[in-house]
C-alpha cells in the first residue's frame, strides 16, 4: 500500500514548467512537461479533464490555482486523496508565504518556494503543511541575519500547529458560526435536495498553551448528561474536526477540547441533511413573444422570521446568450445586466422576512437564428445571501472554556451568521 | 512577503557560465550567496550549469542556512553528472550531520540521501546511524525516511548495516512524528521485498494506533494505510480495532477518512454479527457524503471509491441517492462519476426522481455526459423491471426533443431494453421508425436495423425499412453490415415473400462476394447455406431464442473488487484497477562504476535462489561473489555479442533482484526449434536458442537452454538491455536446475517500454543471461517488428484511403524484394493476418497484383502498406506509409520474414 510520488511540479498556465521538485529521479521534468502540455492542448479546457491521469507508467495528478497548475508525478500506487488535498494544502501555505499564489509570486520567490517544497516533502512523502510554524524557521526577509538554532518544536510535537511562547497583552477569542445552505429546486418547484453545512470558524489571540473546551447545545451530549432537551438541541450529522481536537475524546463523551492553532482556522465543520424551507424563494416565468423579443417576471420571497434580514442579496438570473437591449425594473435594489455570464443580477442591500419583491425585464432577440440550433445552456437560477445573527439550524454555544497555567482571562466572542452556499432553482 | 527573485533570472546573457564563476568565487559573501541564486534560477529555467559544480560546491562550508540550502539542491541535481566531483562534498556532508543546530542536522542527511552516487552512498552509513538516534525527534523522522532512500539505492547496504532494525525501533518511538515516517519507510521497503520485514504484529498494531491520536493528519495516512494490511485474528479483535479506529471518520482531512474507511471496511468482513455491521454501515455514511463537499479533485476521487464501496455494501448509501445529483457548476468529470453512482443506487423506491434528474441532464449542453444520462436511463430500465414503462416514456420525450446524438444514444438503449424485456415495448417502434433518417452513428443504425429485424412481422413495412439501407450497403461500416445482413435474413423467415426474397439475394451477394471483410463474409455463408440447404434448421437459428440480458455492465468480479477494495484512497481504486496493472519501477540511472556494480548484481540474486545452497556439494570454482569478472578475464570464453561498452554492461546486469523468486515450473511448451543464439560452443557447453513469438496478444521470449556442459547449472536469470520498444521480461525466467544434458523450454512473457533506447529505431535486442556457475553470458537477437503487431491494426477501407492521403508524401518508403515468388496468394493472406497483418483490398493494375494491408504497433502507429506482385513471377514490390518512416526498415525486415515463411 505504500506509494509516494516522484516529483512535484508548478506550471504555468501553458503547462511549462515553473519549479519542480525531484524526489525519487525516476521521472524527468521534460518526460512531465510533453505530458501535460499535449493533455492541455488536446482537451483545450483542462477542467474538463480527471485530475488522476496515466501515461506511459507515469500517474499525474493535479490542480488549478489562478494561473499556476500544480501536478505530482509517480510511479506508485500512493493514496490519492491524500496527495490531492496534499496538493491543496501546498496552495495555502504559498498563499500565507506570497498573498497570492500566481506564476509571478512563484518566480519573486523561487528560493523560498524551494526551501519549502523540501520541508512539506521529503521522498515523496508529505511532511508538514502548517503554514504558520512554517513561517517561523523558513523565512522571506532577503536579509537573514539570525540563524535559526532549531526547528520549532511543534514540527515534530503532538501539538504541531501551535508553537510555545506566544504572548497576547489582550486574550482574546473570537468565534463565527457561519451555516451555508445549500439548495436544489428542480423546475417543478420540488426541493430536490437540501442540506446547510456549517462552520465553526475561530481566531484566537490567546498566550501559552490554551486548554480549550467547547460546548454546544448537541442533543447527544445533553441527553447523555440527562439534561432536558426541549427543542433547544440539535442533531448533527457529520462532525468533523480541525486536527487539534482529541477525536478519541469526543467518541467517548462527546467533549470538544482542543488546544487551538494560533490565528484562524476551522475548528469544526457538520452537516445537517435535513429538509429546511428555502429561506428566499424565487419564481421566474419566462415568456419568448414570437422570436424577437423574452420578457422575464420574477418574483423574490424571504421566508424567514420578519425580525431577521438578509443582505447582501445577489440573484443571478440566467437570460439567452444572444439577448440584448436590456430593459429592467425592479421593485426593490438595483438590476445590471452580465453578457459576459449570460445573466441578469439582481442586487438587493436589505431583505427584511417576509417580504416580496419584483423584477421585470425584456430583451431583445435576434430574429435570425442558425438553422440547427444547438440546445441552450440551462443554467438554473443561483442566489447569494447573507443572514447575520441567525442559524438555520438552531446551533448554539453554550460555553468555551480556556484554561491557562498562567490563569488568565479570555473572553469569547460569539456570532452567528448564515449565508447561501450552493443556492439553485433550476428554471423551467 | 513578497520577494524580487525573479531578477535572478533575467541575467542570462552570453558569457553567463564565465561570469557566474567568478561570481561564485567572489570574496564577499553577498555576491556569492547572489551568484548561487543565478545558478539556481539557471537550473530552474532547464539550462544546464553542472559545468560550475566545483565552484559552487566550494561555497558549501558556509554559517548562512539559507545558501547551504541552495547549493544542497544544487547538488542533489548535478552530482549523477559528477559523480567524482561529488566526493568533495562529502566532508561537508559529514560535518554538518553532526551541527549542533538539528535543522542543518536533518538537512545533510535528507540531502544525502537524495545524492544517488555510490561513493557518496558509503558515507551516508554512519550519518545515518547517528541521526536514527538523535536526541532531536525532527532528526530522526527525517533519518527514518532516509533509510527508505538507501534501501532504494542499495537495498543490501540496508540490511548489512542494521538499518533495518534500527527503523524499526523507531516504531517504539516516543515521537508520533518519527513513528509515522519509521512506518512509511517501513511499508515502502516491504513492498520492494519478498522476504517479511514489516510485519504488524497485534502489539505493534496497539502501538501505532495509540499513536494515530497524536500524529499529524499525513502520518495518520501513513499509519492507516499501513495497518490496513493486518488480518485480524477474530471478529472480537476485529470489533475492537475498528472501534479505535472509528473516531478518524471525524477528522477534518479527507484523506484521513478514507484510509479510516478502508480499515474499517477491511475488518468488516470479519465481524460477523449483523447489528455491529449494521451501525458502522450507518456511521460510515456521513462521513462519505460530507466527502462530496470537499475540493473536486478530492470529490472525484471519493466517487471513485463510493463507486466500489455500494458494489460491496449497497445498503450504506441506499437512502442517500439525492446527494449524488449533479451540481450545475460541478466538474464534468464529477458529474460523470455521480452519474454512475446514481445508477447503482436507482431503486423502485426512488427512480421517479432520479428518472427526472436523468431527463434534466439529458438537456445540458455537454455531449459527453447527455449521451452518458441518456444511457443511464436505459440501463436503469434494464436493472428495474417495474420502472422500465417509465424509463421508456422519458427516452420517448427525449426523442421528441429531435437533438440527433440524444435520439441516436435512445435507439441503441432502447434495443438493449428490448433485448431484457422481448415483446413488450414494441408499440414504440413506431415512433422509433419516424427517426429512422437521421440516424448517421453506426452503433445507432446498427440498433435500429437489428430492432427492424427481430420484430419484422409486426411492422408492415420492415421491407422496405430495410431496403433503404441496402443501397448503401457497400459504404456502411461492418457494423452495420453485419446486422443488415442478419435483420434481412430474420425478414426472410419471417416474410418468405418475394420482396424479402430479392432482397437476401442482394445482401448475401453484396456480403459475399462484394466484400472483402472475413467476419461479413462467413456470416453470410453461413446463412447462405443454412438458407440454402434447409430453411427450418435456419430459422431455428436464426430466430432462437436469446438470453436474457441484465445491467452488469459495470460490475467488478468480486475477487477483483475485494482487491480494489483493499486500496481505498489509493491510485488503484482510482482507476479500478489492481496496482500491478500500472505500477512502473525504473531504476534512476545511477553512474555506477562496474566495480559497484557486479557484485550487487549478483549477490543479492543469488541469496535469493535456494537452489545455491541446496547442491553446495557441486560448487564450480568459481566463488558466485566474483563470477562476473571471470567473465571479463576468461581468453576462452568468446562472447557472441560485441565486448559491451561498460555503461551497458550496468544496464544489463541492474537487475532487479527482487523479481528473482524461483517457483513452479510452467509446462514447456513445445512448438518449432528456435534460432540458436549462443551456441554451447561459446557458451562452456551452455546452449540458449531463443525468439520472441506473440501469443494472445501478448508478446513472449520462447527460450530454450540445453546444458551441455559437465556441471549442474542453477539460478537463471535473464535481462534485456535497452532497446527501441523497451522490451523487457515481464516477471522472471522460470529454469529449473540443469542437471548436465538437461534442457528446459520456456516462455517468458514480455512487456513493452520499460527501459526504451534512444537514438534511431534498431531491431537489435541485447541479451545477458547468467547463472550460479557460469559467466554472465551476453548475445544478440533480432526484435522482428511483426511480433509486436496488434490484433486491433484492421483499418477499414474508408479510413485506410483517408490515412493514406493524410499522410505526405515523405512518409512513404519503397522497397524491392526482388528474390521472393508468392505463389500461394491465399496461403500468404492467411499467414498475414495471423501475424496481424491485415487484408485490406486487392486490384489489378495492368497486369499486376496490387494488395493493400494494414497493421499497427503499440502507441497506436499504423503501417499502411501495398504490395506489387506480377503474379507467377518472383519480385514483389512494397510501399508503406506510416508517421514514423523512420521504423520502416525494421517494418520491411518483419514483412520479409512473413513473405519468406
Amino acid at each position: 500500500m505504500a506509494g509516494a510520488v516522484s516529483a512535484l511540479f508548478l506550471l504555468d498556465i501553458k503547462g511549462r514548467v515553473l519549479v519542480w521538485r525531484d524526489y525519487r529521479g525516476d521521472v524527468s521534468a521534460v518526460q512531465a512537461e510533453r505530458f501535460f502540455t499535449k493533455l492541455i492542448e488536446k482537451e483545450g479546457d483542462p477542467q474538463s479533464q480527471d485530475p488522476v491521469v496515466y501515461d506511459n507508467g507515469v500517474t499525474y495528478m493535479f490542480i488549478q490555482h489562478s494561473n499556476v497548475y500544480l501536478m505530482t508525478a509517480t510511479r506508485q500506487n500512493c493514496n490519492a486523496a491524500s496527495l490531492l488535498l496534499f496538493l491543496h494544502r501546498v496552495v495555502d501555505v504559498f498563499k500565507h508565504y506570497f498573498e497570492e499564489l500566481e506564476e509571478e509570486s512563484l518566480r519573486d520567490n523561487f528560493v523560498v518556494v524551494y526551501e519549502l517544497l523540501d520541508e512539506m516533502m521529503d521522498f515523496g512523502y508529505p511532511q508538514y503543511t502548517e503554514a504558520k510554524i512554517l513561517s517561523e524557521f523558513i523565512k522571506t526577509d532577503a536579509y537573514r541575519m539570525e540563524v535559526t538554532q532549531r526547528p520549532p518544536m511543534a514540527v515534530t510535537n503532538a501539538v504541531s500547529w501551535r508553537s510555545e511562547g506566544i504572548r497576547y497583552k489582550k486574550n482574546e477569542v473570537f468565534l463565527d458560526v457561519v451555516e451555508s445552505v445549500n439548495i436544489l429546486v428542480n423546475s417543478n418547484g420540488q426541493i430536490i435536495r437540501s442540506d446547510v453545512v456549517g462552520a465553526l470558524k475561530m481566531r484566537t489571540y490567546l498566550s501559552g498553551m490554551p486548554e480549550c473546551k467547547l460546548g454546544l447545545n448537541d442533543r447527544v451530549l445533553l441527553e447523555a448528561q440527562g439534561r432536558t432537551t426541549k427543542g433547544k438541541a440539535i442533531d448533527l450529522d457529520d462532525v468533523k474536526f480541525h486536527q487539534c481536537v482529541r477525536l478519541a475524546r469526543f467518541e467517548n463523551d462527546r467533549t470538544i477540547s482542543f488546544i487551538p492553532p494560533d490565528g484562524s482556522f476551522d475548528l469544526m465543520t457538520y452537516r445537517l441533511s435535513t429538509q429546511v424551507k428555502p429561506l428566499i424563494w424565487v419564481e421566474a416565468q419566462v415568456e419568448r413573444h414570437s422570436r424577437s423579443r423574452v420578457e422575464i417576471m420574477v418574483k423574490a420571497r424571504s421566508q424567514f422570521k420578519e425580525r431577521s434580514t438578509a443582505t447582501n442579496v445577489e440573484i443571478e438570473l440566467p437570460v439567452p446568450s444572444d439577448a440584448s437591449n436590456p430593459n429592467v425594473r425592479t421593485s426593490m435594489g438595483s438590476a445590471s445586466y452580465a453578457p459576459e455570464n449570460d445573466a441578469l443580477m439582481w442586487k438587493i442591500k436589505s431583505f427584511p422576512g417576509g417580504k416580496e419583491y419584483m423584477l421585470r425585464a425584456e430583451f431583445s432577440l435576434p430574429s435570425i437564428t442558425a438553422e440547427e440550433e444547438a440546445p441552450e445552456r440551462k443554467a438554473p437560477i443561483r442566489v447569494k445571501f447573507e443572514i447575520p445573527y441567525f442559524t438555520v439550524s438552531g446551533i448554539q454555544v453554550r460555553y468555551l472554556k480556556i484554561i491557562e497555567k498562567s490563569g488568565y482571562q479570555a473572553l469569547p466572542w460569539v456570532r452567528y451568521i448564515t449565508m447561501a452556499g450552493e443556492y439553485e432553482l433550476r428554471l423551467i | 512577503m513578497s520577494g524580487h527573485d525573479s531578477k535572478y533570472f533575467s541575467t542570462t546573457k552570453k558569457g553567463e557560465i564565465p561570469e557566474l564563476k567568478e561570481e561564485l568565487n567572489s570574496q564577499y559573501k553577498d555576491k556569492r550567496k547572489d551568484a548561487v541564486k543565478k545558478v539556481i534560477a539557471a537550473m530552474t529555467v532547464g539550462k544546464d550549469v553542472s559545468s560550475l559544480f566545483t565552484d559552487v560546491v566550494n561555497c558549501m562550508q558556509t554559517e548562512n542556512l539559507e545558501l547551504k540550502k541552495l547549493v544542497y539542491l544544487y547538488l542533489i541535481n548535478y552530482a549523477k553528472s559528477q559523480p567524482d566531483l561529488a566526493i568533495l562534498a562529502v566532508n561537508t556532508f559529514v560535518k554538518d550531520s553532526q551541527d549542533p543546530n538539528p535543522l542543518i542536522r536533518a538537512l545533510a542527511v535528507r540531502t544525502m540521501g537524495c545524492i544517488r552516487v555510490d561513493k557518496i552512498t558509503e558515507y551516508l552509513c554512519d550519518p545515518l546511524q547517528r541521526c536514527l538516534k538523535d536526541d532531536d525527534p525532527y532528526v530522526r523522522k527525517t533519518a527514518a525516511i532516509c533509510v527508505a532512500k538507501l534501501y532504494d539505492i542499495n537495498a543490501e547496504l540496508v540490511e548489512d548495516r542494521g538499518f533495518l532494525e534500527s527503523l524499526k525501533d523507531l516504531i517504539s518511538d516516543n515521537n508520533p512524528m518519527v513513528v509515522a515516517n519509521a512506518v512509511a519507510a517501513l511499508a515502502e521497503i516491504q513492498e520492494n521485498s519478498s522476504r517479511p520485514i514489516f510485519e504488524i504484529t497485534s502489539h505493534t498494531l496497539s502501538k501505532l494506533l495509540t499513536a494515530l491520536n497524536e500524529c499529524t493528519e499525513w502520518g495518520q495516512v501513513f499509519i492507516l494505510d499501513a495497518l490496513s494490511r493486518y488480518k485480524a485474528a477474530d471478529a472480537r479483535e476485529a470489533e475492537n480495532i475498528v472501534e479505535r479506529v472509528t473516531p478518524r471518520l471525524q477528522h477534518a482531512n479527507c484523506a484521513v477518512v478514507l484510509s479510516a474507511v478502508k480499515m474499517i471496511l477491511q475488518q468488516m468482513e470479519l465481524i460477523t454479527s449483523p447489528d455491529v455491521v449494521r451501525n458502522l454501515c450507518k456511521k460510515m455514511a456521513p462521513p462519505l457524503v460530507t466527502l462530496l463537499s470537499a475540493e473536486p479533485e478530492i470529490q472525484y476521487v471519493a466517487l471513485r471509491n463510493i463507486n466500489l464501496i455500494v458494489q460491496r455494501r449497497p445498503t450504506i448509501l441506499a437512502h442517500e441517492i439525492k446527494v449524488f445529483f449533479c451540481k450545475y457548476n460541478d466538474p464534468i468529470y464529477v458529474k460523470m462519476e455521480k452519474l454512475e453512482i446514481m445508477i447503482k443506487l436507482a431503486s423502485d423506491r426512488n427512480i421517479d426522481q432520479v428518472l427526472l434528474e436523468f431527463k434534466e441532464y439529458a438537456t445540458e449542453v455537454d455531449v459527453d455526459f447527455v449521451r452518458k444520462a441518456v444511457r443511464a436511463i436505459g440501463r436503469c430500465a434494464i436493472k428495474l423491471e417495474r420502472a422500465a414503462e417509465r424509463c421508456i416514456s422519458v427516452l420517448l420525450e427525449l426523442i421528441k426533443i429531435k437533438v440527433n446524438y440524444v435520439v441516436q444514444e435512445a435507439i441503441i438503449v432502447i434495443k438493449d431494453i428490448f433485448r431484457r424485456y422481448p415483446n413488450t415495448y414494441e408499440s414504440i417502434i413506431a415512433t422509433l421508425c419516424e427517426s429512422l433518417d437521421t440516424l448517421d452513428e453506426p452503433e445507432a443504425k446498427a440498433s435500429m436495423i437489428w430492432i427492424i429485424g427481430e420484430y419484422a412481422e409486426r411492422i408492415d413495412n420492415a421491407d422496405e425499412l430495410l431496403e433503404s439501407f441496402l443501397e448503401s450497403f457497400p459504404e456502411e461500416p461492418a457494423q452495420v453490415q453485419l446486422q443488415l445482413l442478419t435483420a434481412t435474413v430474420k425478414l426472410f423467415l419471417k416474410k418468405p415473400t418475394e420482396g424479402p426474397q430479392q432482397m437476401i439475394q442482394v445482401v448475401l451477394n453484396n456480403a459475399t462476394v462484394e466484400t472483402d471483410n472475413p467476419d461479413l463474409r462467413d456470416r453470410a455463408y453461413i446463412y447462405w447455406r443454412l438458407l440454402s440447404t434447409d430453411p427450418e434448421a435456419a430459422k431455428d437459428v436464426v430466430l432462437a431464442e436469446k438470453p436474457v440480458i441484465s445491467d452488469d455492465s459495470n460490475l467488478l468480479e468480486p475477487s477483483v473488487l475485494d482487491e480494489l477494495l483493499a486500496n481505498i484512497a489509493t491510485l488503484s481504486s482510482v482507476y479500478h484497477k489492481p496496482p500491478e496493472s500500472f505500477v512502473t519501477r525504473v531504476k534512476a540511472t545511477t553512474q555506477k562504476t562496474e566495480d559497484d556494480d557486479y557484485p550487487d548484481g549478483s549477490e543479492t540474486g543469488y541469496s535469493d535462489a535456494p537452489a545455491t545452497a541446496a547442491d553446495g556439494g557441486v560448487s564450480p570454482p568459481a566463488s558466485s561473489s566474483n563470477v562476473p569478472y571471470a567473465a571479463a578475464r576468461q581468453p576462452a570464453a568468446v562472447l557472441v555479442a560485441p565486448a559491451p561498452v561498460p555503461d551497458l554492461l550496468g544496464d544489463l546486469i541492474g537487475l532487479d533482484n527482487n523479481a528473482v523468486v524461483p517457483s513452479d515450473e510452467p509446462a514447456p511448451p513445445s512448438g518449432p526449434p528456435l534460432p540458436v543464439l549462443l551456441p554451447a560452443s561459446t557458451g562452456q557447453g551452455l546452449q540458449i536458442s531463443a525468439q520472441l513469438t506473440r501469443r494472445d496478444g501478448q508478446i513472449f521470449y520462447s527460450i530454450l537452454i540445453e546444458n551441455n556442459s559437465q556441471i549442474p547449472l542453477d539460478g537463471f536469470m535473464i535481462q534485456f538491455n535497452k532497446n527501441t520498444f523497451g522490451l523487457a521480461s515481464a516477471g522472471p525466467l522460470q529454469v529449473p536446475p540443469l542437471q548436465p544434458g538437461a534442457s528446459a523450454r520456456t516462455l517468458l512473457p514480455m512487456v513493452l517500454f520499460q527501459n526504451v533506447s534512444a537514438g534511431p529505431p534498431s531491431s537489435v535486442l541485447q541479451v545477458a543471461v547468467k547463472n550460479n556457475q557460469q559467466p554472465v553470458w551476453y548475445f544478440n537477437d533480432k526484435i522482428l517488428l511483426h511480433v509486436l503487431f496488434t490484433e486491433d491494426g484492421r483499418m477499414e477501407r474508408g479510413s485506410f484511403l483517408e490515412t493514406w492521403r493524410s499522410l505526405p508524401d515523405t512518409n512513404e518508403v519503397l522497397k524491392d524484394f526482388p528474390g521472393i515468388l508468392l505463389s500461394n496468394i491465399e496461403a500468404t493472406l492467411d499467414r498475414l493476418a495471423a501475424s496481424n497483418m491485415f487484408f485490406i483490398a486487392k486490384r489489378k493494375n495492368a497486369n499486376h497484383d496490387v494488395f493493400y494491408f494494414s497493421a499497427k504497433i503499440p502507441l497506436g502507429i499504423p503501417f499502411l502498406i501495398e504490395l506489387t506482385t506480377l503474379s507467377g513471377n518472383p519480385g514483389v514490390k512494397s510501399a508503406i506509409k506510416t508517421p514514423n518512416p523512420d521504423m520502416a526498415p525494421l517494418f520491411f525486415e518483419a514483412l520479409e520474414t512473413l513473405l519468406k515463411a
